[in-house]
């Protein structure tokens, strides 16, 4: 079975986040694999391990050196191709989907696209849905668990108020919500057979795509405001009261 | 020395080890007096962290002396100095001259299992009459037919109370001084073997280290590593790999030491300013920073001159060396800066104060270190 998952390289998140003039996010500096994106890579590993046959392969767009893809090789994905190209600097999620179809597209026979949820930096998730219409491919989010049997894959859902069980046709593409596996870590030997696995350099005009009239405009870019103060409430012995008024009002508890 | 992407990879993936499997269990640890060997260094194996240079025939990485360098400064960044010290003892310590010297026979059945985390190893050298003066060891074994009969005691063993095996050195002739002494693979569940004491310690607390007695033991005589009367000097090979690894880990800890008081100097307020604009405060941790540095760099030139080949007795002499003194000025400066929340055992510092104080003593005091140095560098009378 083989299994495309699209994989996020991004500034590390415990690092200082910098803007360039033009209010993008900087990317100069070394990227990693988007944590949100590890679940996506183990379950793919794992449906190919459970097939007995077939390959993860790893699709991403983004600027710089391919340092994250190279820990999802080194976790254990067969190949991946990364599109690189400067005119995709500031892309939208409709831009990147249509960058990421497209390289779907060349990456051969494939039963499922994997991608995560939402990425850590953007978090707009919304390119998965709009990667699966471009595609014409069903699109199911949320996923906690996927199986594939029969010509179907059959995913549990998740929602707020447990999870759904979905079946779809394949090809499908399916996101996965963080922290549902637990990702490996890259051993040693995964880290120096990595080296060896097959790593394509795609610019845009490799895929056929012409980008002349896409892009965005971030006009500006305003810090979110400060945390309101929270209400206090005084214990007079009866304070539990009020606090599960205020969770009931907020359809908590 | 140059890292490439994959020593950043396997950085990352030690790192991230060390504070899912390992940080959150150190104060249970640190309470129960142990770490619970076994379950650990299995884990560690499936990620092929036990053994790195090790050949792959024997369960092995076959990696290069550089990524040790880079396991031991991320397992230097533990909550615990224990935990590290018991990890290397399995890696770096006590397996080393099996590797090197064993027979086949000895390596298939001790150096697969220890690095597959399946057996426990340990490094039994001290004796309650021999630290520093290595060659003052008494126990004994005697030749019996095929056998050793080994008789004596050990003392302060890493790992002791758990261990499957230990790389004990033991005399096995009576020529006396650095002579007759001999390396045997010993299974601690031979009659006449008992942990007569779990010793209760300053600091490197969820490390357990025991007192081992050795009562006409039979051991065969095919558990010798390498040459019969030897093993002085196989261990003392043996103690470079151990001074190497002490000093690559004691960079990990000190670096994290010195984040975390930068951290926590940049956000206390005394005066009407953070700590952090005290001139005095901030020179001090620049300073030790740097020396930090310089050993860091100390060690990188070790990595190298190791891998090409060398003889490292100097640079891993003068690197644990350096490495114990910082330790004590750094975790002295840290608890320092901290005040009194810094002696409280809630803060980390408390715990680092007390851990730090080891590497001065073992695996080798300062003044042993000083000793071997004065022998290369003929400061002799
Ligand atoms: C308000 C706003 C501000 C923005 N600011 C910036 C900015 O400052 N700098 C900048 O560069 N961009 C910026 N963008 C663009 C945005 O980050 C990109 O369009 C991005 O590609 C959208 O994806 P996301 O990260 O929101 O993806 P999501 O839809 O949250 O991603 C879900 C999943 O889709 C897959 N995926 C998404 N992107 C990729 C990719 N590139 N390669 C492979 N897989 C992928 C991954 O599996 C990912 O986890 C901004 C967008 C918005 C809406
Ligand atoms: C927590 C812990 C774990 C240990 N783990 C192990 C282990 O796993 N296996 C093992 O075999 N051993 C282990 N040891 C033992 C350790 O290696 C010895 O404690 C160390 O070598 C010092 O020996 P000693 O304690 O006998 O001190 P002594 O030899 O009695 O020396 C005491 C002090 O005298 C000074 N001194 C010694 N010689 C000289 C000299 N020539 N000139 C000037 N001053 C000198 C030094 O300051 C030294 O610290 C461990 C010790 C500790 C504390």
């Amino acid at each position: 079975m083989n299994i495309l998952v699209c994989v996020k390289q991004i500034p590390d998140p415990a690092g200082p986040q910098e803007l360039n003039n033009d209010n993008t996010l900087k990317r100069e500096g070394k990227l990693i694999l988007d944590e949100s994106d590890s679940y996506g890579v183990e379950i793919a590993l794992q449906l190919r391990d459970t097939a007995g046959e077939g390959e993860v392969t790893l699709i991403s767009m983004s600027p710089g050196e391919p340092s994250g893809l190279r820990t999802a090789l080194a976790m254990g994905a067969d190949k991946a191709i990364h599109v690189v190209d400067d005119t995709l600097h500031g892309a939208d999620a409709l831009s990147t989907a249509k960058v990421l179809a497209a390289a779907v597209q060349r990456a051969g026979d494939y039963t499922l696209v994997i991608a995560a949820t939402e990425s850590t930096d953007g978090y707009t998730g919304t390119v998965p849905a709009q990667l699966a219409e471009i595609l014409g491919l069903p699109s199911v989010t949320f996923a906690k668990s996927i199986r594939v049997e029969g010509g179907k894959v059959h995913v549990d859902r998740q929602t707020e108020a447990g999870y759904d069980v979905v079946e779809a046709d394949v090809p499908a593409v399916v996101t996965v919500t963080a922290g549902v596996v637990e990702p490996r870590y890259p051993s040693f030997k995964g880290i120096m057979a990595a080296k060896k696995k097959p790593l394509e350099t795609l610019a845009v005009s490799d895929l056929g795509l012409d980008l002349s009239s896409w892009g965005q405009n971030i006009v500006s870019v305003e810090d979110a405001p400060s945390r309101a103060a929270g209400e206090k409430i005084e214990d007079d012995g009866e304070a539990y009261l009020k606090i599960v008024e205020f969770l009931e009002e907020q359809k908590v508890i | 020395m140059q890292f490439t992407p994959e020593h950043e990879i396997f950085r990352k993936t030690v790192r991230e080890f060390v504070q899912k499997e390992i940080d959150p269990h150190i104060d249970t640890w640190e309470a129960n007096g142990g770490f619970p060997a076994h379950e650990l260094f299995r884990k560690m194996a499936a990620v092929g962290l036990l053994g790195l240079e090790y050949d792959p025939k024997w369960g092995g990485q076959g990696a290069d002396h550089s990524f040790t360098v880079v396991f031991g400064e991320e397992i230097g960044r533990a909550g615990a100095g224990g935990v590290p010290m018991g990890i290397s003892v399995q890696t770096d310590m006590a397996t080393p001259a099996l590797h090197r010297f064993g027979s086949d026979d000895l390596r298939e059945r001790y150096l697969r299992p220890a690095l597959a985390g399946n057996m426990v190893a340990a490094i039994a050298v001290t004796e309650p009459d021999a630290g520093s003066d290595v060659a003052g060891l008494r126990t004994r074994a005697v030749r019996d037919g095929d056998d050793w009969v080994v008789s004596g005691a050990k003392l302060y063993i890493t790992n002791g109370v758990q261990a499957d095996w230990l790389c004990l050195l033991a005399r096995t002739s009576d020529e006396g001084g650095y002579h007759g002494m001999s390396q045997i693979v010993f299974p601690t569940d031979t009659p006449g073997f008992a942990v007569s004491r779990k010793l209760d310690k300053l600091g490197n607390r969820c490390s357990d280290t025991a007192e081992l007695a050795f009562d006409e033991c039979r051991v065969p005589v095919s558990n010798t590593i390498g040459e019969i009367g030897r093993g002085f000097q196989q261990q003392m090979w043996q103690f470079q790999s151990e001074r190497m690894i002490g000093a690559y880990q004691a960079v990990g800890s000190m670096q994290r030491a010195l984040d975390l008081t930068r951290t926590y100097l940049k956000e206390r307020h005394a005066f009407g300013k953070p700590l952090i604009a005290n001139q005095y405060v901030a020179f001090r941790l620049a300073e030790l920073a740097a020396e930090l540095d310089l050993l860091r760099q100390y060690n990188y030139t070790c990595c190298e001159r190791y891998m090409g080949g060398e003889d490292t007795t100097r640079f891993a002499t003068i690197a644990k060396l350096k490495a114990g003194r910082l330790m004590r000025e750094i975790s002295d400066a840290c608890i320092q800066f901290h005040g009194g929340i810094g002696y409280m055992e809630e803060t980390w510092t408390a715990r680092f104060y007390r851990d730090s104080r080891l590497l001065s003593i073992g695996g080798g005091a300062d003044e042993v270190m000083l000793r071997v140095l004065c022998g290369l560098d003929d400061f002799l009378p």
